[in-house]
């Protein structure tokens, strides 16, 4: 990580309030190329609405937020399309579109953006499934799928793309160990081929060591503490620790 | 304390609903001139929402016209006036009847439905998926809806005025013994071009606020299976308000402008 790399997100202290309560308090962070960010925190801190501002999906109150070196934060909605087609989005529920089948949710982000035949999407659209582990389930719906397929389906459509960044929102809560362990092994497998420069944002420890090269723990509001996991496992910050040791909770 | 609290709470919804569906169609209008044009959903959406909805529509008029002939035959004989059924039951449906009972019947179904295609995908994330993935989704979503509701309200309109006039023709010719030539004699005379344009003219309009109403409730559903069904039920009321209300001022404003 040398100083020189280029940066793909720059958050520059940022706001954010709903209604009455302030959520985001003037948070500011670097993403560099190649790199893996675990944002971490109790739940309610902000950590989903601060990676949904970084996509551009929410309009911070205040503050500056660049996605590959532009300005974002005052764009139309139409402007901001082709920024984030060149980044990967992974909700916590999956978010998949219910009335298609898996197929047809991992093709259409490549039916929408490029004009390639029915045999390059379909050739692409199982390389992805097969990356995370669901070859044959093209014909199956959403409904008939468990949390732990569906998030995968999720990765594999964010990712048919080959985005130059991914957010990933929560890839493992709600799973049973078996299912979080499969994604947290996906996502660190990723960093080797698909996609090297990653956001996740998670409350499980044990993951954002397995695949962060930073940290950055919030806590009412702001970041508590950022830097590398053993940087952030040293802190002497006293919410930080709390949250480490699992004795943290916000909401 | 509390009555004026809630007062300023319905007053600022009230502001932030109109004013939402105002920006909606701002930007729908936008949205109309920027790639990609996905015809084909306009196409599905056509089907959705005429096909679908024609026979409704269709039912209503006919037994419209029937009553309206009856009501007016009966009353109007009473003033030795029954010669004038035909024009009376002709410009109440081409005027008002049939593109407002339309609006009301295809719309209500039409704009509820829409409230809650969208506003499920609403409360499952998936708008988000696709703005995520760099679709336009108001192109995607939205505008193929109103287009094709800019198409097919007036085109069910036409074929409500037809058949509300044709079963008036029935009631005047079966009821009350009137020959079906001075029926249709007195409509061709009395009724101009312009009242039947009229008619049509409010039904594009109705077509784009129904859809509308419909859209812009869904987008804004939150409060998951419980907001869903609030936001549906809500689409229902203000569709029918909502074309009552334009009806008047639309009226007036034709009256002002072609009279």
């Amino acid at each position: 990580m040398s100083a020189s790399s280029p940066l793909v997100v720059q958050v520059r202290d940022v706001h954010k309030s709903f209604e009455d309560k302030r959520v985001l308090q003037g948070v500011s962070l670097d993403l560099e190329k190649g790199t893996t960010l675990a944002i971490m925190g109790g739940s309610g801190t902000g950590k989903t609405v601060l990676l949904r501002i970084i996509d551009g999906l929410v309009y911070p109150d205040a503050g500056q937020v660049s996605l590959f070196g532009t300005r974002i934060e005052s764009l139309r909605e139409e402007q901001m399309l082709p920024l984030r087609r060149r980044a990967g989005f992974v909700f916590q529920g999956a978010a998949l579109f219910d009335s298609m089948s898996v197929f047809e949710n991992v093709a259409f982000p490549l039916r929408e953006h490029t004009k390639q035949s029915l045999g390059e999407i379909t050739d692409r659209v199982h390389r992805f499934l097969g990356l995370v582990g669901l070859p044959g389930t093209d014909d199956l719906l959403p409904a008939e799928l468990s949390g732990g397929m569906r998030r995968r389906v999720g990765i594999a459509r964010a990712l048919v793309m080959e985005p130059e960044v991914v957010f990933f929102d929560e890839p493992t809560a709600g799973l049973d160990p078996t299912n979080a362990r499969l994604v947290a092994e996906l996502i660190a497998q990723l960093r080797q081929g698909v996609c090297d420069t990653a956001i996740v944002v998670t409350h499980d420890i044990e993951f954002a060591d397995m695949v962060a090269d930073r940290m950055a723990i919030l806590y009412g509001g702001r970041f508590a503490e950022t830097g590398t996991p053993a940087e952030v496992h040293a802190s002497t910050n006293e919410a930080v620790r709390k949250f480490l040791a699992g004795e943290l909770r916000e909401g | 304390m509390t009555g004026a609290h809630s007062l300023r709470a319905v007053g600022r919804d009230a502001v932030a609903w109109y004013g939402g569906l105002a920006l909606l169609s701002v930007q729908v209008a936008r949205n109309l001139a920027l790639p990609p044009s996905y015809l084909e959903l306009v196409a599905r959406q056509i089907d959705i929402i005429g096909v679908r909805s024609t026979g409704v529509a269709l039912i209503a008029a006919l037994f419209t016209g029937m009553v309206l002939a009856l009501q007016t035959a009966v009353n109007m004989a009473r003033f030795g006036a029954e010669g004038y059924v035909g024009p009376v039951v002709a410009l109440s449906i081409l005027r008002e009847l049939g593109p407002v009972l339309t609006a009301i019947l295809v719309g209500g179904k039409v704009a509820s439905g829409i409230t809650a295609e969208l506003g499920s995908m609403q409360v499952t994330e998936q708008i988000d998926a696709l703005r995520a993935l760099g679709v336009n989704y108001l192109k995607k979503l939205v505008v193929p809806r109103i287009l094709a509701a800019l198409l097919v309200f007036p085109l069910v309109t036409i074929l409500a005025d037809v058949v509300g006039l044709i079963g008036g023709m029935l009631v005047v010719v079966f009821e009350r013994d009137v020959d079906a030539y001075l029926y249709w004699n007195t409509i061709a005379y009395w009724v101009v071009i312009r009242d039947f344009l009229t008619g049509i003219g409010k039904s594009v309009v109705f077509g784009w606020l129904v859809t509308l109403i419909g859209c812009y409730n869904g987008l804004e559903t939150s409060g998951g299976t419980e907001g869903l069904g609030r936001s549906t039920t809500d689409t229902v009321v203000q569709v029918a308000m909502a074309v009552i209300v334009s009806d008047f001022f639309l009226t007036k404003l034709f009256f002002f402008l072609f009279w």
